[in-house]
């Protein structure tokens, strides 16, 4: 019973936001706060919900339906992660958009955003929370149509619809494909239930298995932005107002792979090798590939859009692995991947929501999103550059903060590939953990050049200039983030055996039964190989060393030092303009990597008298998206083409379509006359 | 446990002791070979004394990032020599972390110095800072490789234990992979530490130097610490090559007698190491930037065809 209050309540905090809002939309300050501390109070709600569905029982409520068809809600450990997720990304979201909505006083319609977002992140709970197929595309289809007014809500920029254009044509790609799955499913089990479908989904053909794993694939990849079906995600997610790109980048796209974990293991029964092998190939290909991508983009919020296609990359290394462990019989190890995943999942939906509510603390402060004309945001903004800071450290996967610890227990897991007999298994996985080594490392040099360039020396531009610090809503958002970052960092002895009850319910064996033990001090030891972390120790070692010198009086923090301009080998530099640029500072990996850039330059000079003397000089600088080049432009050539050539039988004139209808009746009545004899 | 943190605190000294030495000794075997007299080997250690007593001039446009770097970096490299086996194996801080946390914790060194680089807003700072995360984007995928090829035989990262049993184990631990692995290591280290032809540590030409270009705006104190925490990480990575293929003589157990002898010993070893890496610098010319991924990708392939003999050798 309590269960189903905490659910409506809920459900009804986010009518009642996004209604109200609606109604006051004239006035902005009210339905900014209406709207979004009535998501926020929702979210708690989600999140007190989700925790006793995972320590408690299995929640189910059918509303109505026939028995072909049951609308209804069925929340395991799964979903009801997955809802925990979304609602403290929401919580601390709502928090920092009642501060960041001021920029948009008395220019946008609030209310109507209100509106929008409130109904987007019940979509999102409904997701993840259906019971059927039917009921699952409809809120699906919700969920994106939604978001596609959230991309377009500052429709007046012609870029923001050709975002919204792009996004909604690949969703919709995506939709007819997951359509096509669930209809295989469908099928085999009889009718459209969820339930139907896992009892039924794994005693499939082998073909019909291959296919509906394929369609899901497919179709829930495109709104996780894998490669290559990830280009809407480098438009959209900008082009979004930034609060609502935290939680498209950290919420969103994650309910794609719930659906990943609920077709696969749930339905399918993950037991293909294969299968295992093209997820984790395909994570190990979209984590690489989205992370040189980011590296070479000098506009932050499209960086951080292409880093969330490598972090999907990273979480798909996990459930690639876990899904390859399964099919080889190793559950225990299937539910070390898996944990590393999840575990990896929740980590970027909070960092990647700070550094989303960071880049949009940025342009709120300084109306840009292009990192060549920041810098010295930390002089201007230092709270907010604080919190950024530990954003930058948790995403660069740097010890003891959370991407760290997620990304140890995936090379971890994927150590133990030597346990395996299969030659494949134990060269793949090494492999792919170079890949992730590889990406881990492209990060840290992105997000180095990020807070480098960005937030370090002097301001590059008038805009950056005039920066002042973050409000204070917007701090205590991001600064709930950026404490839980911490925390997920150094607290891995509470996170794992939470994460081990959720696994536990799809690999059928959990980890923490059998194999993690946790010893002194915040220790997590892994199974059988004598491995173990403590992040805590780390943590206090590291704040030890760098106490040590001050203790002792070797470095005073006043006084022994002079200040003075910076070398630049006798010549006066200490200007903006000598400062080293974000372009330049990625050129060696873009000349790396020149065979997947294909950089185009251009430089034009212009000259006075003398041909000496430059009087302006412009550098441009052009990096091909091959997806979109190679792939996707001779297909919508191809489209366009087909058109063109099928409009010449669209004459306008009412006689030729009366014939078009004469012939087609004509050749029906052949085909019943010969196909009846 | 007293005994335990004892150790550790012995460790600690050592190494920071140790650590100029090795850049010493470095640096005569380098003369030598040149035909020079060279600097006494003890002149790393004078120079960071005369360091210490002066005072710094801190460029006017950084921020509290450029003051905390030198100290942050220090403390990461000396937390991971908590965790590397220097002269005892059996490292009371093992169950902290493993071979994979080493190598995040000289990331982590290596990031805040590189934002610091970035800080005073010069253009050597940038290209430093630049370049150096440039050479570590490469040499990961090929350092995670060999870790997984040095971890096959053992069957873990535990440093503790890869010593142990690499050391229990005696001359046949000498394997086709373990070679292939300690080849691929080798030119990882070469990267790490600096050393020609990735980087030249000698070179006062801006354009040319990597890590060197990084730290040009440190002085007095802050430089002491930014030198003081390179040469550690020098000796770690040394320790490391040292301790996981031929741990020989490493004490395995508690005793003063055979932690003595196994100090001249590692000594012994990180000099040999030391003259190696040496004549490697002396053969060759420092490579242009854009060759490095050449010498880095003969590093990823030697460490994948260790892991691939490994599974030829001992079978599926």
């Amino acid at each position: 019973m309590i269960y189903n209050n905490l659910f409506y309540g809920l459900i009804i905090f986010f009518l009642i936001g996004a209604i109200l809002s609606i109604v006051f939309n004239k006035k902005d300050r009210l339905s900014t706060y209406i709207s979004f501390l009535s998501a926020a109070i929702a979210s708690v709600f989600g999140i007190i919900f989700s925790l006793s569905v995972i320590f408690g029982e299995t929640f189910s409520l059918s509303i109505s339906g026939s028995s072909f068809l049951k609308f209804g809600f069925f929340v395991d450990r799964l979903s009801a992660f997955f809802i925990l997720v979304i609602s403290v990304a929401v919580f601390a979201v709502s928090i920092y958009s009642t501060g960041y909505m001021r920029e948009y006083y008395g220019k946008k319609n609030i209310g109507y955003l209100g509106f929008l977002y409130n109904i987007f992140i019940l979509s999102m709970i409904l997701v993840v929370s259906a019971n059927n197929a039917i009921m699952f595309l409809i809120v699906w289809e919700l969920m994106s149509v939604i978001s596609y007014f959230l991309v377009i809500f500052e429709h007046e920029k012609p870029e923001t619809r050709k975002a919204g254009f792009i996004y909604i044509v690949m969703t919709h790609i995506g939709t007819g494909f997951i359509l096509l799955s669930f209809l295989i499913l469908a099928g085999a089990s009889g009718n459209f239930s969820f339930e139907s479908f896992s009892a039924y989904g794994s005693t499939m053909p082998p073909l019909l298995k291959d296919l509906a794993f394929l369609f899901a694939l497919i179709g829930f990849g495109a709104k996780a932005g894998i490669v290559p079906l990830h280009i809407w995600l480098p438009y959209a997610h900008p082009a979004a107002p930034s609060n609502v790109s935290a939680l498209m980048s950290g919420v969103m796209i994650k309910t794609a792979i719930y659906m990943f974990i609920r077709v696969f293991f749930d339905f399918l029964g993950a037991g293909v090798l294969w299968w295992g092998f093209l997820v984790f190939a395909l994570g190990a290909i979209s984590a690489l590939t989205g992370i040189m991508y980011a590296v070479v983009e000098p506009d932050i919020k499209r960086m951080l859009a292409f880093s969330s296609i490598e972090n999907i990359g990273i979480i798909l290394l996990g459930i690639g692995a876990s899904m390859i462990f399964l099919a080889s019989g190793s559950p225990a190890l299937s539910a070390i991947a898996a944990i590393a995943a999840l575990y990896h999942l929740l980590n970027h939906s909070i960092f990647k929501g700070l550094l989303f509510m960071g880049a949009g603390s940025i342009l709120f402060s300084t109306h840009t999103k292009n990192i060549e004309e920041l810098g010295g945001i930390i002089k201007k903004m230092p709270v907010m550059a604080f919190l950024f800071l530990i954003g930058v450290l948790s995403i660069s996967a740097l010890p003891p903060f959370s991407g760290f610890v997620s990304e140890w227990l995936l090379l971890q897991s994927l150590l133990f590939s030597f346990s395996s007999t299969d030659p494949m298994i134990r060269i793949a996985l090494p492999v792919g953990a170079a890949a992730l080594a590889l990406t881990g490392a492209l990060a840290a040099f992105c997000f180095l050049k990020t807070f480098g360039i960005g937030f370090l020396a002097l301001p590059r531009s008038e805009h950056a200039e005039h920066a002042k610090e973050a409000n204070k809503p917007m701090l205590i958002g991001m600064g709930i983030f950026a404490l839980l970052s911490i925390l997920l960092g150094i607290l891995p002895v509470y996170v794992l055996p939470f994460l081990d009850r959720i696994v536990k319910e799809f690999t059928g064996a959990g980890a923490f039964d059998q194999s993690f033990s946790f010893g002194f001090l915040g220790t997590v030891g892994m199974p059988s190989t004598a491995i173990s972390l403590s992040t805590p120790i780390i943590l206090s070692m590291i704040l030890l060393f760098i106490s040590i010198p001050y203790v002792i009086g070797f470095i005073k923090t006043r006084g022994t030092h002079r200040v003075y301009e910076t070398w630049g080998c006798g010549q006066p530099v200490s200007t903006a303009r000598n400062e080293y640029t974000a372009c330049a500072f990625s050129k060696p990996v873009q000349m790396w990597f020149k065979n997947i850039f294909r950089p185009a330059r251009e430089l034009r000079a212009s000259y006075t008298v003398s041909p000496l003397i430059k009087e302006s000089f412009k550098f441009e600088l052009h990096i091909e998206q091959i997806f979109e080049r190679y792939i996707y432009s001779p297909v919508t050539d191809m489209i366009l083409d087909i058109s063109r050539t099928a409009r010449h039988i669209q004459t306008g004139s009412i006689h030729a379509y009366l014939a078009y209808i004469f012939g087609t009746m004509v050749i029906l009545m052949l085909f019943i006359i010969l196909g009846g004899s | 446990m007293l005994s335990q943190i004892l150790i550790s605190i012995i460790q600690i000294i050592v190494i920071l002791a140790l650590a100029p030495l090795l850049s010493g000794i470095i640096k005569k075997i380098k003369a030598f070979f040149q035909i020079r007299k060279g600097a006494s080997v003890f002149q790393p250690y004078y120079d960071i004394a005369k360091l210490l007593h002066k005072d710094s001039v801190v460029s006017e446009n950084v921020s509290w990032i450029f003051h905390a770097a030198p100290v942050i970096s220090l403390a990461s490299v000396l937390t991971a020599g908590l965790i590397v086996p220097v002269f005892i194996s059996d490292m009371p801080f093992s169950f902290a972390g493993d071979l994979i946390l080493v190598v995040y914790l000289f990331a982590l060194a290596r990031f805040f110095t590189a934002l610091a680089s970035l800080d005073a807003g010069s253009s050597f700072g940038g290209m430093g800072g630049s370049r150096e995360m440039f050479v570590a984007s490469m040499v990961e995928p090929a350092l995670m490789l060999s870790i997984f090829a040095v971890a096959l035989n053992v069957g873990s990262t535990n440093l503790s234990l890869i010593s142990q049993t690499v050391s229990s184990m005696g001359l046949s631990a000498v394997s086709p992979y373990q070679l292939l692995a300690f080849v691929a290591l080798f030119i990882i280290a070469i990267a790490e530490t600096g050393r020609i032809p990735v980087d030249n540590p000698a070179t006062h030409l801006e354009l040319t130097m990597i890590h060197e270009a990084m730290i040009l705006e440190y002085s007095g104190k802050q430089l002491a610490i930014v030198e003081l925490g390179a040469m550690v990480k020098q000796l770690l990575v040394f320790s490391l090559l040292t301790n996981i293929f031929f741990p020989w003589g490493i004490a395995t157990t508690m005793n003063a007698s055979g932690i003595a002898i196994a100090l001249i010993v590692f000594i012994v070893k990180i000099a040999v190491l030391g003259v190696l890496m040496a004549m490697v610098e002396i053969s060759t010319a420092k490579w242009r930037l854009f060759r490095l991924p050449d010498l880095l990708s003969i590093s990823l392939m030697l460490s994948f065809l260790s892991l691939v003999s490994f599974i030829i050798v001992k079978g599926g």
